[in-house]
């Protein structure tokens, strides 16, 4: 078995742009367009995802209005960590009867998924919640899967993905490291 | 942060943390669902040895939006009027296993001395003529969001008048270092016999001349005169108070474009605060019940949602 100690590439900013035009076609073949459909970024870095599938979604003239959506207060770990900034919740529309895509970057434990189901309740009641993840990197502790998946990277659980994007960090790329323990 | 017990403890960045978070939760009240889970199982006391309406209602709705079970003791009705001291009172609640007291009491100091014998979290809702930190950061909070709803910029370099009885006034300490924190300046307006002592030492300016004054704010904050200090020689006749401080109908003619007027309240019209005032689309003392709410909010989820610790970052 060969150990990794440098963090290893596995997703390069060509992968991401291609794989974020396949998912746009995807979420736009399964909602037969864009009506009724609003898409939800889970901030941090599901956010600028969701405005970059809708920015390709507009090149294709099927506007798809994108928002965001902040899950700190619905964390079940909340008690355990000292308290998190509150970032902003931003509906584009409401979402009564409107199908909603959530978007992250890491699909792991589906945590952060259930968390955000939870805030979406408060928020409204969709007609339909759909879930897309740049990556998915297994290790479910929750019976939540995504619809719509970049890439899947099997992992080992003491491995952590860094999913790395222009708008936070000023480049794309998709990294997997030795958690530091 | 464990306890909020003054301004004065506080640092700009926590200032600034409070109020950030305190636009989030603003949201909130315009949701047709006013919950969110974060102080689920905790529980609040408010415990006011003081009558209030607005304090002790915006945190209790602040800390049931948050879920949070919160009740309410009060002096009247309660032990306190058998003659049970602060002390005992206090350690009675906390033996309940409470997670956080809201006190209001006529001691000035007391808030602070009260989390040296408890285990639960301490915050101060007015201790006597000391201070009112949630009033202070709801002031600044309502002023801010007039001003970015005005494209007026924010609370830096701003001028902000406080006119009215200062020497009563828990208040008027919290915001004048508030406001410098975050670089806005105070001019204090009242007769002499109401100033605090120790005011030349405070960062304000001070002055008697209201009319002179107004011209240049960008808010005009009118504290409540207590109609019983008019029998106590503080002034000569209702009718001298309103022709020196009140902010009348001319007076109100004389704010510049943008300015904005606040009260904390419970207001006296027609004595501080005319009803032209009031109600003037420049009033933002509706904004200001409203922001009492999130501020709240805000403080308690910092308080009581996470472990002990510095702020993480994601």
């Amino acid at each position: 078995m060969r150990m990794h100690h440098e963090p290893r590439a596995m997703f390069s900013a060509d992968d991401m742009s291609w794989a974020m035009t396949r998912m746009t076609h995807e979420i736009l073949e399964r909602n037969h367009g864009s009506e009724g459909v609003i898409l939800l970024g889970i901030l941090t870095r599901g956010a600028p995802l969701a405005k970059r599938l809708a920015a390709i979604a507009e090149r294709e003239n099927q506007p798809l209005p994108v928002g965001q959506l902040d899950i700190t207060m619905y964390r079940d770990d909340l008690r355990s960590n000292p308290t998190r900034r509150v970032g902003r919740t931003i509906l584009p529309a409401p979402i009564d009867e409107r199908t909603v895509v959530l978007v992250d970057d890491v699909l792991f434990s589906g945590r952060t998924v259930q968390a955000a189901l939870h805030a979406l309740a408060d928020l409204g009641r969709p007609h339909a919640i759909q879930l897309v993840t740049l990556i998915d990197r297994g290790h479910r502790e929750l019976p939540i899967q995504a619809d719509i998946v970049g890439k899947s990277i099997p992992t080992a659980a003491d491995e952590s993905v860094r999913v790395r994007l222009q708008e936070t960090d000023g480049e794309d790329l998709v990294t997997i490291e030795r958690s530091a323990l | 942060m464990k306890h909020l017990l003054g301004i004065e403890e506080l640092s700009r960045d926590e200032i600034e943390m409070l109020l950030a978070t305190a636009e989030e939760m603003h949201d909130v009240q315009s949701r047709p669902i006013k919950k969110l889970p974060a102080l689920r199982g905790r529980t609040v006391v408010n415990l006011f040895f003081e009558d209030s309406t607005r304090t002790r209602s915006s945190f209790e709705l602040a800390a049931k939006w948050l879920s949070a079970d919160a009740i309410n003791v009060s002096a009247k009705g309660s032990s306190v009027s058998k003659g049970e001291s602060m002390r005992d009172t206090l350690m009675t609640l906390d033996a309940m296993g409470v997670d956080a007291i809201v006190m209001r009491h006529a001691g000035s100091g007391s808030v602070r001395q009260a989390a040296g014998w408890v285990r639960a979290s301490m915050i101060n809702a007015g201790d006597g003529m000391h201070e009112h930190p949630t009033q202070a950061l709801l002031d600044a909070h309502a002023i801010r969001r007039h001003l970015r709803a005005n494209e007026l910029g924010d609370l830096e370099g701003k001028r902000v008048a406080i006119t009215g009885d200062l020497l009563h006034s828990r208040v008027v300490r919290s915001n004048v270092l508030l406001l410098n924190l975050v670089g806005a300046s105070v001019v204090l307006v009242a007769p002499p016999t109401l100033l605090p002592p120790g005011v030349e030492n405070w960062d304000a300016e001070v002055s008697h001349d209201f009319d002179s004054v107004l011209p240049d704010v960008d808010v005009a904050m009118m504290l409540r005169v207590q109609r019983e200090r008019m029998s106590g020689g503080f002034f000569p006749s209702e009718r001298e108070y309103i022709a020196g401080y009140g902010l009348t109908a001319q007076r109100l003619a004389k704010l510049k474009p943008g300015a904005c007027i606040a009260h904390p309240g419970p207001m006296n019209r027609g004595l501080e605060i005319s009803s032209a005032a009031a109600d003037a689309s420049q009033s933002i003392i509706l904004d200001q019940v409203s922001a009492g709410v999130a501020v709240r909010m805000s403080v308690l989820y910092h308080l009581l949602a996470g472990d002990a610790g510095d702020e993480r970052r994601d």
